[in-house]
């Protein structure tokens, strides 16, 4: 790969996650092409976009989970395919469906997922998304915003003294979630990001704090 | 010396250049392999000797044989190629895998059932647990598995990239298969007579059936030839040079000499 | 490292555990499957003594294949798999870890039920040593080529209908040298030679089989 991306110069704003010139199509379809972008620490990044404009394609070729792509990625300002490691050491995903099981108590489903932290850490976090009382309760007796609650308390297992994971890739974290607890997530996500985290999220909840937004689903309009 | 090699590669990975070349090649590939066919098959058949013990009915061997090999040898070839798409991520050479996967099932087939006609005179049954025709029943097994990943996963790349797992996997165990129904087919049947037995084959037996095995071979390739340029047309329908190759159609033969 | 690999083998061990009839589920076939053959062929001890060996075996065989939907397949669905394909560590150490349960909880109990069968289909007392050891020796091969399979269909809908085709032809040279082990042990001979090739082909598997079925599992998640 030739240096396409030249680091910054200024060493403040160095950023996390670059992108150089993705391309990925579908079903004979461009969903995107010369996509670039630089992400950096204390950003809240949203992928927006008209339905199967490419949001969870993209968010799956961050992630790594799709090779159907072309392009370059670079985290820490190092090739992808070379951070693969710090990556995903620094990487804390939910996705659309949050990998709960229902046959573990939600004190176990957090061990394992979690690994680095103590009972007592996960009996905070579980209080903190309002679950003090379910810990040892089988997850299937929970109701499905509850079973959600369970997955975004390992957001509160993610400071440095915890799991360490700087980096959060959220899909719809807002879904099935009440009003009080829609407030509190966005205020997680944006202590987050102030404390130098990177929060890159795909919701149709309008968040009330600025974000960067990366549009995608703009070469089909140009071209129609 | 790198660069060359390098060159090629790339070379080899585009579509057209693949579509190029085998268009070429493929008229003097059909015509060496039906020169030595015929060649072989006639000799064979008409002026090699009888077998001592086996009279006339060895003479199958001369398509036997080369089915079996060449059935044998596209499995490894299908998996090489695979293990070609899957590290280098070439795209052409996925299509060749995909290509042969039927070509080879079918060379399984064929000397399946020539085994079993030849089985019929020599040993009375039309089927018997012999240690060749049971590898080859298993290889076909194993084909059939391939075949099943691409009809099975609808997505082509997700299909090329299992099959070419799958292929890998059962390439690594195929001599371990052949090695264990040979040992389990001395335990037994210690007394059958062996299809084939080469060391003991006279000349006049064996070259004819040299020949045929190259002319298998040159028709093999000519065969996967074809299948990969459908395939190609077909994948590359939206592409600048498969749109020119069909508006210059009529006039297209000799074209790119 | 070890710590997210140990909280993984807790968490599937628990898993298990919790849902003891899928458990149960692989070994009743197994018991049923072997008293079809007296019934389909014959109740004769000494005949049903000759084909035992065979037999249990296939019976093994069949009862792992219907084990396997086990190994991934939840996960795949409830969004868990793509969790482990994103740990930082080697995916292949989560592919070993899923196979070690797996043959823990569906291939280790066949080794202590086949004795079982083996009374009832008659099987000579020299069988049954070999019968445990091979069983013991060999049901890692069939969960670790089986890892192979499930991992390419996991994204399947039909994929159960799949998993044989691919995986049975990898299984014959354990069936054939397995229950060749049997039968020499039934003659009174020595079933070393057996145990050692065996051996061998847990080894080489132990390399290939968790390489292939973690770039299986990639491929099947990529979607």
């Amino acid at each position: 790969m030739a240096l396409e991306y030249l680091p910054d110069t200024d060493l403040s704003s160095k950023p996390l996650l670059c992108a150089r010139g993705l391309y990925c199509e579908r079903d004979d379809r461009v969903l995107f092409k010369d996509l670039n972008f630089d992400l950096s620490s204390g950003q809240i990044v949203r992928l927006a976009g008209p339905n199967g404009a490419g949001k969870s394609s993209l968010m799956r070729i961050l992630l790594g989970l799709s090779a159907s792509y072309e392009g370059a990625l670079y985290w820490h300002e190092q090739d992808m395919a070379r951070a693969l490691y710090d990556f995903r050491s620094d990487l804390l995903y939910i996705g659309h469906d949050v990998g709960v099981k229902s046959n573990l108590t939600p004190e176990e489903n957090l061990a394992w997922s979690c690994p680095n932290v103590t009972k007592q850490d996960i009996y905070g976090a579980l209080k903190r998304v309002g679950l003090s009382g379910f810990e040892d309760l089988l997850t299937h007796g929970l109701s499905a915003g509850q079973q959600r609650r369970v997955a975004l308390a390992r957001l509160f297992l993610s400071s440095k003294e915890l799991e360490n994971k700087s980096l959060w890739i959220l899909d719809e974290p807002f879904t099935a979630i009440d009003k009080h607890g829609v407030a509190d997530l966005e205020q997680v996500i944006v202590n987050h990001a102030q404390q130098g985290g990177l929060v890159i999220l795909t919701t149709h909840h309008d968040l009330s704090v600025p974000v960067k937004t990366i549009m995608l689903g703009q070469t089909q309009k140009a071209s129609l | 010396m790198w660069t060359s090699l390098k060159r090629l590669y790339h070379k080899m990975g585009s579509p057209k250049w693949f579509y190029e070349i085998s268009t070429r090649w493929s008229p003097w590939f059909l015509l060496v392999g039906s020169a030595l066919m015929l060649t072989g098959v006639v000799w064979g058949l008409a002026f090699a000797p009888a077998d001592y013990l086996q009279g006339n009915s060895f003479r199958i061997i001369y398509i036997h044989v080369p089915a079996s090999l060449l059935s044998q040898s596209a499995y490894i070839m299908m998996a090489a190629a695979g293990l070609v798409g899957l590290v280098w991520k070439m795209k052409m050479s996925f299509v060749v895998a995909k290509v042969i996967a039927p070509i080879g099932a079918s060379l399984a087939i064929m000397s399946l059932l020539t085994g079993a006609i030849w089985g019929k005179p020599t040993w009375g049954t039309w089927w018997v647990w012999d240690a060749r025709l049971t590898s080859m029943l298993i290889l076909l097994f194993l084909y059939f598995g391939v075949i099943a990943i691409y009809n099975a996963i609808e997505n082509e790349e997700m299909a090329n990239k299992a099959a070419g797992i799958l292929a890998i996997v059962g390439s690594i165990n195929i001599p371990i298969i052949k090695y264990s129904v040979e040992w389990w087919n001395t335990l037994h049947q210690p007394a059958t007579i062996t299809m084939t037995k080469k060391p003991t084959m006279a000349p006049e037996m064996f070259i004819p059936l040299l020949l045929t095995i190259i002319g298998f071979y040159c028709w093999f390739a000519v065969w996967v030839f074809a299948r990969t340029r459908n395939e190609l047309l077909w994948r590359e329908r939206r592409t600048k040079w498969v749109k020119n190759l069909v508006i210059n159609a009529p006039t297209n033969s000799g074209a790119h000499q | 490292m070890n710590g997210s690999m140990k909280a993984l083998f807790k968490r599937d061990m628990l898993l298990a555990f919790r849902s003891r009839g899928d458990l149960l589920n692989p070994l009743m076939f197994f018991l049923m499957v072997a008293s079809l053959f007296p019934l389909a062929v014959s109740p004769d001890p000494l005949f049903l003594g000759q084909i035992a060996p065979g037999v249990i075996w296939v019976g093994a065989l069949l009862a792992t294949l219907l084990s396997l939907d086990l190994l991934f397949k939840s996960d795949f669905e409830d969004g868990s798999l793509e969790q482990m394909l994103l740990m930082p560590q080697p995916t292949l150490l989560m592919v070993i870890v899923k196979v070690l349960v797996h043959w823990l909880v569906a291939g280790l109990p066949l080794a202590f039920i086949a004795p079982l069968l083996g009374l009832m289909l008659g099987l000579p007392s020299g069988g049954f040593a070999p019968l445990m050891a091979t069983l013991l020796l060999a049901t890692p091969i069939l969960s670790l080529l089986g890892a192979i399979g499930a991992g390419l269909t996991v994204g399947l809908r039909k994929g159960g209908m799949l998993m044989p085709l691919l995986i049975l032809p990898l299984y014959i040279p354990v069936l054939i040298f397995a229950s060749s082990a049997v039968q020499a042990g039934v003659l009174g001979n020595s079933y070393v030679g057996h145990m050692a090739f065996l051996g061998a082909y847990l080894a080489l598997t132990l390399v290939v089989a968790p390489v292939a079925t973690a770039s299986a599992l990639r491929i099947s998640i990529a979607r």
